[in-house]
């Protein structure tokens, strides 16, 4: 037993490292858990992640915490695994007792320890933008979900280049079910999807889904192909000819890739935004010089690391309203409404139903010099879609999954 | 109907171009040594950076390919006598190590060089042929494939070296004693699959993300082949690669990428079921 807790010990020493150490005197420290992937397939995405945490850890600590209590952020990578988020979100919860547990890139990683989290009842926030659709008490959503992502991004593609569509999705969760989104919002505005693929993960090869895509003669991609293997995608469609408008909900500001790929492989990519790094408002010209001064080899801030900035903020706003860590305190203070933060994008709140948070919406395009343009202001866009359906987690608290092929009983 | 035809010939050279590119380094050292190198995709990384690192230099792509075949050959040779040569007679320990080195070899390039490299750019250049536009690089690579099994079979059925290496692999001490200098065989070989590691890297490398973890894309692909090759490379590599390509290809082309990875592994079970030695034992026991 001593041998295997030894190795265990062993084997995770690398992982852990504990960031903000300097805790108050006096008062004990709130503690934040954190996962994301910094190795790994992943790293590339999850390391603006770890680098925004930090960033909004250090600035709260710098003014005197939350409520006079400092803040110790304890991250551990999970590398990609979803094992390992599993067992580090157990860790966290049981073992750390940290106060609020915050990360997870893939929605494969976010299913993998909502059902611990919920087991805990603990506090999670969750910081990409993803399928949406999730209705759970115990879990808050930063990033940006589909109607506010493609209910925008998808008409506007169809009005401008045309009604057919082919779709090229990451074969999990978050794939499948965003092409059921594009599929759902294509219907209604007589679009037709061409062609659909699945491609499994770390597969790098398109040669076939670019021929595919040359027979299908569609008028853009739906592109929904995540990690950096499925991106040599870009590449490969360049080389091959193939010159067609895509959209999609995870690239340029989630994947950086007009700062991976050298023109023009990204040209002509349309994508909707809360964040990207492009944004020149004063606030997010403010925060940018602030963040380049902590990280300044930092190639590009996401729109997941500048959600995970936002979501330490949010947990401080939301604790100092509550004047409580207490899950069911800062839940009431959510479900009395008008618990907003002034963010770098603009003032975002969460919704007391859903607690999903609005956005600030663009939509963007990048050029064949891999220049970011702005399209289109869509002003704040609510997250509405969940209450529509009839989530309503001020009254109950399902903790399940919704999508349009999958909505509440009784709606 | 040609352009059909073609389009089915350029997906399955593709298929075959991967297979036999990343397969070949694995095959070499698996075959001739015995030994089972889990850092495989390591030196295939290593391959695709010193050549992107190359290029940005200022080198032309075929020279900065040349340097990252080099570098990575160069490191073999160094390895092999420090980590593989005190476990050629403990084949699990071997396999144990080469793991930890690929572990080390990631990791370190996650922190010293960061999460991902600036690309290159496939070199452009493509054709038409009827509806569907194709890549020429990737014709480069189909041949590649080609001129690297012909350089397998040459380089140890034709060569003094080959000879050498051959009898060394069969019997060491009886090698020895007729005057092969042994050592020298080992680290040669070694780094001669290190070197074809290398030059998938450096093919691929345009084609591709470059990040720490690119060599794990390749490593189901190349165990795959060179298990349902056999212990012999110099038999069993072209037909492995040539039934699996046909095998990917049709079922990639109806049914999509997921069809065709799944077809790909169950034809390995089904050919180690039927051939347990592989396409090389079968041909083997033919000829014999």
């Amino acid at each position: 037993m001593k041998r295997r807790s030894l190795l265990a010990g062993a084997a995770a020493l690398p992982l852990f490292s504990i960031v903000g150490r300097s805790a108050a005197l006096g008062a004990d420290p709130i503690k934040i858990g954190l996962l994301e992937d910094v190795s790994g397939d992943l790293a590339m995405m999850g390391l603006p992640k770890l680098h925004g945490s930090e960033l909004a850890v250090e600035e709260i600590n710098a003014k005197g915490g939350i409520m006079g209590r400092q803040i110790v952020l304890t991250h551990l990578d999970p590398q990609g695994d979803n094992a390992r988020y599993q067992e580090f979100a157990r860790r966290l919860l049981q073992r750390d007792k940290v106060d609020v547990l915050i990360g997870g890139i893939t929605s494969a990683s976010r299913e993998a320890i909502r059902p611990i989290v919920d087991r805990q009842n603990a506090l999670y926030f969750y910081t990409n933008q993803y399928e949406g659709g999730v209705c759970d008490g115990n879990m808050i959503s930063v990033g940006a979900v589909p109607e506010q992502q493609l209910s925008t991004l998808i008409p506007w593609m169809v009005e401008k280049f045309g009604k057919r569509v082919y779709t090229i999705a990451a074969d999990y969760n978050f794939g499948h079910l965003s092409a059921e989104w594009g599929r759902s919002i294509l219907t209604p505005l007589g679009g037709q999807i061409v062609g659909e693929e699945f491609i499994p993960l770390g597969t790098s090869q398109f040669a076939q889904t670019i021929q595919n895509i040359q027979k299908a003669k569609p008028d853009w991609l739906y592109m929904l192909n995540v990690g950096a293997a499925q991106d040599s995608f870009f590449e490969q469609a360049m080389a091959a000819g193939l010159k067609l408008p895509m959209g999609s909900p995870i690239k340029i500001m989630l994947g950086f890739e007009h700062k991976r790929f050298p023109p023009p492989a990204l040209e002509n990519m349309y994508a909707s935004a809360n964040w990207f790094e492009e944004l020149d408002t004063p606030a997010a010209e403010d925060f940018k010089k602030r963040w380049h001064a902590k990280f300044p080899k930092e190639i590009y801030i996401n729109d997941m690391g500048y959600n995970a900035y936002v979501a330490i903020n949010m947990y401080k706003m939301l604790v100092e309203s509550a004047k409580s860590t207490n899950k069911d305190d800062i839940r009431k203070v959510i479900d009395k409404g008008g618990a907003c933060l002034d963010a770098p994008e603009g003032e975002i709140c969460i919704d007391p139903k859903s607690q999903h948070t609005s956005h600030h919406m663009r939509l963007i395009s990048v050029d064949a010099k891999h220049q970011v343009h702005v399209v289109k202001d869509f002003g704040v866009i609510q997250p509405y879609w969940l209450s529509q359906v009839g989530c309503d987690l001020t009254k109950k608290d399902p903790k399940e999954q919704f999508s349009p092929d999958h909505l509440p009983k009784g709606t | 109907m040609f352009a059909d035809l073609f389009a089915y010939f350029y997906q399955f050279a593709d298929v075959f171009a991967f297979l036999v590119l990343s397969a070949a380094g694995l095959a070499v050292i698996f075959g001739m040594m015995g030994i089972i190198n889990m850092a495989h995709g390591e030196f295939i990384m290593c391959g695709a950076y010193v050549t992107t690192a190359a290029y940005h230099a200022g080198l032309p792509l075929p020279v900065a390919q040349a340097s990252g075949v080099i570098a990575a050959g160069v490191i073999g040779i160094v390895i092999e006598p420090v980590l593989i040569r005190p476990f050629y007679s403990r084949p699990l320990d071997s396999l144990l190590i080469t793991w930890g080195l690929s572990l080390v070899v990631t990791q370190a390039t996650l922190v010293l060089l960061g999460s991902s490299m600036p690309g290159i750019g496939t070199p452009s250049g493509g054709f038409h042929v009827g509806a569907y536009g194709f890549s020429t690089y990737r014709m480069i690579l189909f041949v590649a494939a080609l001129a690297v099994l012909a350089f397998i079979y040459v380089l140890f059925k034709r060569t003094r070296f080959g000879i050498h290496a051959r009898a060394t692999m069969q019997n060491a001490a009886m090698a020895q004693a007729l005057g092969v200098r042994r050592n020298r065989i080992y680290a040669l070989t070694f780094g001669i699959g290190a070197g074809l590691a290398g030059l998938c890297g450096a093919l691929y490398a345009p084609t591709m993300t470059l990040i720490p973890t690119m060599g794990a894309t390749f490593i189901v692909e190349s165990f795959v082949t060179v298990v349902v090759g056999g212990a012999n490379v110099l038999l069993g590599t072209a037909p492995a690669a040539v039934a699996l390509a046909i095998t990917r290809t049709a079922l990639n082309g109806l049914y999509g990428q997921v069809f065709g990875q799944i077809g790909l592994l169950l034809a390995v079970v089904l050919i180690v079921r039927v051939l347990p030695e592989g396409f090389s034992g079968w041909l083997a026991r033919r000829a014999g």
